[in-house]
C-alpha cells in the first residue's frame, strides 16, 4: 500500500471534532474519513464504532446523547441514503446530531453508481429536517466543522457537513495511478 | 429458530426480567415490547420507549450503554425488530461493552402487521446468528427463571449478552406510553442528572 501524507484538512477535521468535545465516533469507513477514523481509535478518550451500516449511527448517536455524551457519525454519502427513515428518531426526539459526509458522485467521478445517490445526499438530508453545511475548500473545513458542532451540541440541532469531492480529491486506485 | 412451541407468556417474562434488573436502564424496540415493558412498569424512570425507528433499539441501546458504562443497559425488543437491524449485532460484538443485554422476544411474527411469519418462523436462529456475528454470551431463555442467569451477568458486567426468548403467539392487551419523543428524551436524561435538550 502506497504512503500517502494526510491532507491538512483532515487534521482540521479531526481537530475541530476533537475540540467539539466527542466522545463517541461511529463510522463506516470512507478515504476522506481516514485520519479521523485511525485518531479515533487511537485515542483513549474516544470510543470509536465500526458500523455495519450507517443508519445504526443513527441510533448510536441518539443513544450517546441519551447517556450524557457528545457523538458523531462519519459517513460517505452513499450512506445518507441508508439512513432516511432512522432519520426519524432525530426529528421525533429533537436529539442533537452531527453527521461529517464525505462526497462522491459530484466531481471526477470515475464510478457511475455513485451518481444518484450523490446527487440525491443534500435533498435527502434537508427532507429529513437536517440542516446541511459545505464545504469546498481546505481553509474552510475547520470553521464550518466546529460551527456545525456548536449548532448541534449548543443549540440542540441537527446538522450535516458535506465535505466536497473536489476538496477530497480524485480517487488514486494505483501507485503509479494507471 | 421459533417452533412456536413455547407457551411463555411474554408479559410475565418482561415482569420478571424487569424485576431481576431494578437498576437497568432499559430500551423498548417498537411494537408490543414497547407495549409490553409499559403494562408492566409503567412508572418505572430510566425506560426509553422507541415508537418507530425500526432496527434502532439496539444501536441505541449501545451509545447508552457505552456512555453510561458504569449502568446496565438492557434493550428489550423483538424478532422483526432485530432482524430490522440485525448488523448491530455484528457492531455490539465489534464494541464489546460490558453493560450492555439484549433480549429478544422472540414469537416468530410481526405482531404489529397482521402477524406475518418472520424469518425465525422460516429458519433464522437469532441465537446462533448472535453468536456468529461473535458475540460471546448467548443464553436461551426457556422459562421465566431463566431471567435469574441473565441479571447474574448483567450484574457482574461481563456482556456484551444475547438472550433469545422463545414466547407464545397470543396477543397482549395495548399499553401505550407517551408518544412525545423529545419529552421521553428529556425525561430520561433528567433521571441520569442530565440537562434538557
Amino acid at each position: 500500500m502506497p504512503t500517502v501524507e494526510t491532507p491538512i484538512w483532515q487534521h482540521d477535521v479531526w481537530d475541530a471534532l476533537r475540540a467539539s468535545g466527542v466522545q463517541q465516533v461511529a463510522y463506516v469507513p470512507d478515504a476522506g474519513h481516514s485520519h479521523a477514523i485511525r485518531e479515533a481509535i487511537a485515542d483513549p478518550d474516544i470510543t470509536d464504532i465500526v458500523l455495519t451500516t450507517e443508519e445504526e449511527g443513527v441510533a448510536v448517536v441518539a443513544g450517546a446523547w441519551l447517556g450524557g455524551q457528545r457523538a458523531a457519525l462519519l459517513m460517505q454519502s452513499s450512506g445518507v441514503g441508508n439512513c432516511v427513515n432512522m432519520f426519524s428518531l432525530l426529528d421525533s426526539c429533537r436529539f442533537p446530531f452531527l453527521t461529517l459526509v464525505t462526497m462522491r458522485g459530484e466531481y471526477a467521478e470515475f464510478n457511475p453508481w455513485q451518481g444518484p445517490m450523490g446527487r440525491a445526499t443534500e435533498e435527502s438530508l434537508k427532507l429529513m429536517g437536517i440542516t446541511v453545511l459545505r464545504v469546498d475548500t481546505p481553509d474552510d473545513v475547520a470553521e464550518t466543522v466546529s460551527a456545525a458542532a456548536d449548532a448541534a451540541f449548543l443549540a440542540g440541532e441537527r446538522v450535516a457537513v458535506l465535505i466536497g469531492q473536489r476538496l477530497i480529491g480524485r480517487k488514486i486506485w494505483k501507485k503509479d495511478n494507471k | 429458530m421459533n417452533t412456536a412451541s413455547s407457551q411463555l407468556d411474554r408479559r410475565e417474562l418482561v415482569a420478571a426480567l424487569l424485576a431481576a434488573a431494578p437498576e437497568a436502564l432499559v430500551v423498548t424496540g417498537l411494537g408490543s415490547p414497547t407495549y409490553d415493558v409499559h403494562a408492566t412498569a409503567p412508572d418505572r424512570a430510566g425506560i426509553f420507549h422507541l415508537w418507530g425507528a425500526m432496527g434502532g433499539a439496539v444501536p441505541l441501546g449501545l451509545g447508552l450503554a457505552l456512555a453510561q458504562p458504569k449502568k446496565q443497559v438492557l434493550v428489550i425488543t423483538g424478532d422483526g425488530e432485530m432482524l430490522m437491524g440485525i448488523g448491530s449485532l455484528g457492531t455490539v460484538a465489534a464494541s464489546r461493552p460490558a453493560n450492555l443485554s439484549i433480549v429478544v422476544l422472540d414469537n416468530g411474527h410481526f405482531g404489529e402487521t397482521g402477524m406475518q411469519q418472520s424469518h425465525t418462523s422460516l429458519g433464522a436462529n437469532l441465537a446462533e446468528i448472535a453468536s456468529g456475528f461473535g458475540i460471546g454470551m448467548v443464553l436461551r431463555i426457556n422459562e421465566a427463571d431463566d431471567v435469574d442467569d441473565l441479571a447474574k451477568h448483567m450484574r457482574s458486567q461481563s456482556g456484551p449478552v444475547f438472550a433469545h426468548a422463545v414466547i407464545a403467539t397470543g396477543e397482549q392487551p395495548r399499553a401505550m406510553p407517551g408518544r412525545d419523543g423529545a419529552a421521553a428524551k428529556n425525561s430520561f436524561r433528567a433521571n441520569l442528572g442530565l440537562a434538557p435538550l
